[in-house]
């Protein structure tokens, strides 16, 4: 079991010709992604790397039954291609791309209220169910499939995370990248509802940084509703207030979203925190050992 | 980015919003021209700098002539200004604003956000005006009313009047401020901006209602599709160093300490000052390049980095994902030898083509100290620094 994606996901692949899009079209099908179609409007009849083309997101989906998309549409025409995929009635959509106008973004959450449809994202490195499918730009060989649940607003630092996991020997059940921007279509209390209810998950890792409210809310949910094990690491503890640390989201603005209200936050749940970035593996192998969890989790 | 007030109320005009009539000058005879141009008999002299706190600085001047105009202007053009949003040392003022006088009667506040909870346009408003938002916030929340607005609609004439009735605008300017109101939403729509502040919004004796000041950010984001926007900015609020990393493409922010950082990725990036701080060293940057960084992209990186005489060492922490560390290393070792490397570098890479990687580090000929994991890598550089820093 896993949440969001899974080996049996059908995937379209929307900006498919394009750099980005062919090179990780490229790295998804060698990960084993079940990739049905791609979408530019104008190359539709063509191919890239054997997979189809197709003008419209709803004609890939009516032609072969997608039920995922993944963009990576440059930012100007990123929010019009979210709302193409909704529209062609698509489960899930992972949204790579960064730099998408933060309006654009607030139109497009309007656009998805009232629909089934699911957004993760945008600027995050996508979704990865280990062993069985990968949406996103994630390197999938450091990840291991197991047990862990890795929910995180970074890429990078995620990566670190998975690799500090997977070399003790501890898998991973889903790891979901929600994005660095202010204004994205999953927060952290969507994916921990998610993982709460997944049979397979039995413990958290939770990748927070500065910037806004989501970790307070996130500890606020996990002590009231969450009865796996979750540990936390929040980034940007020496970040400047008032400067845009690289994600647009990341910004201390008006004494509010430093790193310091976040940890206090998760501490007064009971919720462990890592002391620094090197030690989100260590404080996940102790928190386990504490509730007697280490040996059902390692494999 | 962030624009002057006087452009910021410039802008404001465009949109139908009423704002004192007023000049900028970058002179102190340009400043008089504008006194005279304006006519008395009360002028405001404001500094123009990209922080607030400017009036409690000593920034913001009455004048009752010309000659008073004209003293003010010599006195704060190129004068430093510190206050509470600036570094300590602060930032020199180099326009004005030359504005006419303003009969106030009440001042009011409204801000415009960005909620990241409701994902929405959020309008604020508050009888405080003139005082620090936060301030109001933490001691009177209750002051502090909102409007949370629908894209599809825009912002609806009877949120505007539900604000004004809230914050106390005497009944019969009530349309006055509505109108107001709807003009700022639409200049931060259309402008794509990320913070509008009118701060105080005054109502004068005269009946009028003007906004006093005006404090506009915008989305970066976003400046693609506003050239005129972009053409506002004011190279000298912002340092150098951010403005070549920027033309590169990196994201690159200057700190005060002196552990020069290279990164791939925000989250990383940030998580390596933090472990630089927790092993005692002090980050002198935030420096990301980006996923797809190229070699030319890693060397310009690194000229930033050894630009700054602060930097006594330099540690790189690349985790490899869609970035392989041979481009990285080949980046590193061609910036090491065309800039010529002074300082101790600390080089820990992780991820696709790592031994790759490693390899061209060590037969590169360079002193570099190589690292096994980030904490190992952070642990080296603070030592090598702090060796450094004994021998100085």
């Amino acid at each position: 079991m896993s949440i969001l994606v899974n080996k049996s996901t059908r995937v379209v692949v929307q900006g498919i010709t394009g750099d980005a899009g062919r090179f990780h079209t490229g790295q998804m099908l060698e990960y084993g992604t079940n990739i049905v179609a791609g979408v530019t409007p104008g190359k539709g009849g063509s191919a890239v790397l054997g997979v189809p083309v197709f003008d419209t997101v709803a004609e890939a989906v009516q032609k072969t039954g997608a039920d995922a998309s993944i963009i990576y549409v440059p930012p100007a025409f990123a929010a019009d291609a979210i709302m193409e995929a909704v529209d062609a009635g698509v489960r899930l959509i992972v949204t790579i791309t960064e730099g998408i106008p933060v309006l654009d973004m607030v139109k497009v959450k309007r656009f998805m209220e009232g629909k089934p449809t699911r957004l993760i994202g945008p600027n995050c490195p996508g979704v990865i169910t280990p062993g069985e499918t990968k949406l996103g730009i994630m390197p999938g060989y450091i990840h291991k499939p197991g047990k862990v649940g890795i929910v995180s607003r970074s890429g990078t630092l995620t990566y670190e995370a998975v690799h500090q996991l997977s070399s003790r020997g501890i898998g991973q059940s889903t790891a979901v990248g929600i994005g660095g921007d202010p204004v994205k279509g999953t927060e952290f209390i969507d994916v921990l509802q998610m993982f709460e209810a997944d049979p397979l998950t039995e413990a958290v890792v939770l990748i927070g940084e500065i910037g806004g409210t989501a970790e307070e809310e996130a500890a606020a949910w996990i002590k009231a509703h969450m009865t796996k094990p979750v540990v936390a690491f929040i980034g940007g503890q020496t970040a400047p207030p008032g400067k845009r640390m690289g994600h647009a989201g990341a910004i201390i603005s008006g004494g509010t979203g430093t790193a310091k209200d976040k940890i206090a936050a998760f501490e007064a749940a009971g919720i462990p925190v890592a002391k620094s970035p090197a030690e989100i593996g260590e404080t996940l192998v102790q928190a386990l050992k504490a509730r007697g969890l280490l040996e059902r989790v390692i494999g | 980015m962030n624009i002057h007030e006087y452009q910021g109320k410039a802008l404001l005009a465009e949109f139908g919003v009423p704002v004192p009539r007023g000049r900028v000058a970058f002179t102190v005879e340009e400043a008089v021209r504008a006194a005279e141009a304006l006519g008395g008999p009360l002028w405001v002299v404001k500094a123009q700098i990209h922080a607030g706190g400017r009036g409690k600085a000593g920034g913001v001047k009455l004048a009752r002539s010309i000659d008073e105009v004209r003293a003010h202007a010599e006195t704060l053009l190129g004068k430093t200004l510190v206050t509470h949003q600036t570094t300590p040392a602060g930032k020199v003022v180099r326009r004005l604003l030359i504005e006419e006088g303003t009969n106030i009667d009440r001042e009011y506040y409204i801000g415009v956000v960005v909620d990241r909870g409701s994902g929405r346009v959020v309008m604020m408003a508050s009888s405080e005006g003139g005082v620090e938002i936060e301030e109001v916030a933490a001691k009177t929340p209750e002051k502090i009313v909102k409007a949370t607005i629908d894209p599809a609609t825009g912002m609806m004439p009877y949120q505007a009047r539900q604000l004004a009735y809230a914050i106390g605008i005497p009944k019969s300017l009530v349309n006055k401020a509505t109108n107001f109101m709807l003009g700022l939403y639409r200049a931060f729509v259309e402008k794509d901006a990320s913070l509008a502040e009118i701060n105080p919004l005054v109502v004068t004796k005269e009946g009028d209602i003007v906004a006093l000041d005006a404090k506009f950010a915008f989305d970066a984001n976003a400046l693609f599709r506003h050239p005129e926007i972009t053409a506002l900015s004011d190279l000298d609020e912002e340092d150098p160093k951010e403005v070549e990393a920027s033309k590169h493409g990196l994201s690159y922010i200057a700190l005060d300490g002196n552990i020069g950082c290279m990164v791939n990725g925000a989250g990383l990036a940030m998580a390596t000052m933090d472990i630089i701080q927790f092993y005692g060293g002090r980050p002198a940057n935030f420096l990301d390049v980006g996923g797809g960084a190229s070699k030319e992209k890693v060397t310009a990186a690194f000229k930033i980095i050894l630009a700054d005489p602060q930097v006594k060492g330099i540690f790189v922490n690349i985790f490899g994902g869609i970035m392989k560390c041979d481009v990285i290393a080949e980046g590193i070792v061609a910036a090491a030898r065309e800039v010529g490397l002074d300082r101790p570098l600390v080089v820990r890479l992780e991820g696709t083509n790592v031994e790759l990687g490693k390899e061209i580090l060590d037969r590169s000929g360079l002193s570099i100290v190589s690292a096994d994991s980030m904490a190992d890598g952070a642990e080296k550089i603070v030592a090598l620094v702090g060796e450094g820093g004994n021998e100085a």
